[in-house]
């Protein structure tokens, strides 16, 4: 049987068409994925991300075990409650997993991985821990709600109240403050402001409840995607996996090479792939009728490469995709959609900011 | 429970057809079928005028999720196209069996029709899958 977050009755009270992903019974939409969407670029929307994996790490190594995980340097991190994205790589420089880490102190941090990669992760983890002196502590009790949207703070605040809400008031991107029960970032997956609520899985609906009680929009995994594809945000399993590093996978930015004595497994892999050259993760925007899916044939200047992920971006009203390519690619490109060439305009893997297009 | 109305008859790929008289057939998607689909996006319509042959593909209708062909149930020409699904294609969604309508054809032999499936029959094929 598949695994249900607490808020499984919560949806379908909703009316959820739910679905599998990867062994989770999660929401797919509450009726229309393209409203649930618009209400994350215009008001709020709210997701259960409960499937998500909390694995907090402490010990008085913490911090040298992350800096040798991790593709990113948790030595960057100095303010309590600052995170951080993160690929964790394998020797070949392939990502095992993309990840959010926090930093509470030297000696203690939280991170937050995927549910299709829980397994993988963890025993990677627990395999690279190795001498180090760390406490690897899973925490499945704990259960996720992502608050996004330009209300969101609006939102949270009458929920919570003026006083809780001050502990949190202006908090910058990357951040994180545990108030009473709840543990809130300023973090997403949509391109807007918000949040992520990690909270004891008893304390989940009514917290679900209390943001729908204030008008804000339940949404699903349909709409998760199409927000994120348009942030530009990569899909784990789809944009990247095993085989793929972060410099093929627009994620070259989270690598940090500097210090250049951190010894982070797979940078000697990454080394020698930046010299001898890669391909790369693109945006794609296609303003003809039609809409550019995953696994689509794309063509370009020196070589054929692939669309990752593809939509019908609702914000914009036409389609956009991101696309592994050859490093030669220029302006434009041809895809293959449904057995005929379509010439397609070549951009940054990002397409949507803070409800606004970032095309130029 | 997917709505399937009495009065119409159905292909196994899920188009209604609705007899309007004097030979001309209204063509559809089920509810169940825009249900799978999910937010309609674009619809491409044949053009007026077209000569169809039963099971050709005649239509497309991509929504967020996929891109699905649209089959021609019976042979005919094609007489008129639902042009207001061009800047509301989620008519599709809200009303399938009625303002969702895609494209009327003249039968070439009204009786082909018979060959159909009615309600039962489909919701047999649904129960199927």
């Amino acid at each position: 049987m598949a695994n249900r977050t607490p808020l499984y009755d919560a949806h379908v009270k909703a009316g959820a068409k739910m679905v599998d992903f990867h062994g989770w019974d999660m929401p797919l939409n509450y009726g229309s994925q393209i409203e649930e969407h618009n209400a994350v670029r215009n008001d709020s929307g709210v997701f259960d991300v409960s499937h998500m994996t909390i694995v907090d790490v402490s010990g008085i190594d913490a911090k040298p075990f992350l800096r040798h995980l991790l593709a990113n340097d948790v030595a960057k991190l100095s303010i309590p409650g600052k995170a951080l994205y993160s690929g964790m790589l394998n020797e070949q420089g392939g990502v095992i997993d993309d990840l959010i880490a926090y930093f509470f102190s030297d000696e203690s941090y939280r991170l937050v991985v995927n549910s299709a990669t829980r397994e993988q992760d963890m025993a990677w983890i627990n395999k690279a821990a190795g001498s180090f002196k760390v406490t690897i502590t899973e925490q499945p009790t704990l259960g996720m709600l992502a608050l996004q949207g330009p209300k969101a703070e609006e939102k949270l605040k009458l929920v919570l109240g003026d006083e809780a809400f001050a502990a949190v008031d202006g908090m910058k991107p990357f951040m994180s403050q545990q108030v009473g029960d709840y543990f809130i970032a300023t973090t997403g997956y949509t391109g807007e402001k918000g949040y992520e609520i990690a909270v004891p899985g008893d304390k989940l609906e009514p917290l679900w409840d209390a943001l729908l009680n204030v008008g804000v929009q339940p949404c699903g995994l349909g709409a998760r995607d199409t927000l994120r594809l348009e942030a530009g945000m990569n899909l784990y399993g789809q944009d990247m996996d095993e085989g793929v590093t972060p410099l093929e996978a627009n994620m070259g930015w989270s690598v940090a090479f500097e210090p250049a004595d951190r010894q982070f497994i797979g940078r000697e892999a990454l080394e020698q792939q930046k010299a001898a050259g890669h391909a790369k993760l693109v945006g794609l925007v296609m303003k003809d009728k039609g809409v550019l899916r995953h696994g689509q044939k794309v063509i370009v200047e020196g070589g054929e490469g692939v669309i990752t992920s593809g939509t019908f971006s609702p914000t914009l009203g036409f389609s956009i995709a991101m696309a592994r390519v050859p490093a030669t690619v220029g302006d434009t490109a041809e895809v293959e959609i449904r057995k005929k060439l379509v010439t397609v305009s070549v951009v940054k893997p990002s397409f949507v900011r803070n409800g606004k297009s970032v095309l130029v | 429970m997917s709505n399937i109305p009495k009065e119409l008859k159905y292909a196994s790929t899920h188009e209604w057809v609705r007899n309007e008289g004097d030979g001309i057939f209204t063509v559809g998607i089920t509810e169940h079928a825009q249900d799978l689909l999910g937010d309609m996006v674009f619809v491409e319509l044949p053009e007026v005028g077209d000569a169809v042959a039963a099971g050709d593909d005649v239509a497309v209708c991509e929504s967020v999720k996929a891109a699905s062909d649209i089959y021609a149930p019976i042979a005919g020409e094609i007489v008129e196209v639902n042009e207001e699904l061009e800047d509301a294609p989620e008519t599709v969604n809200n009303d399938p069996f009625g303002d969702g309508w895609l494209f009327k054809i003249k039968a070439e032999d009204p009786s082909e029709v018979e060959g159909l499936l009615d309600a039962e029959g489909y919701q047999a094929v649904i129960d199927e899958d």
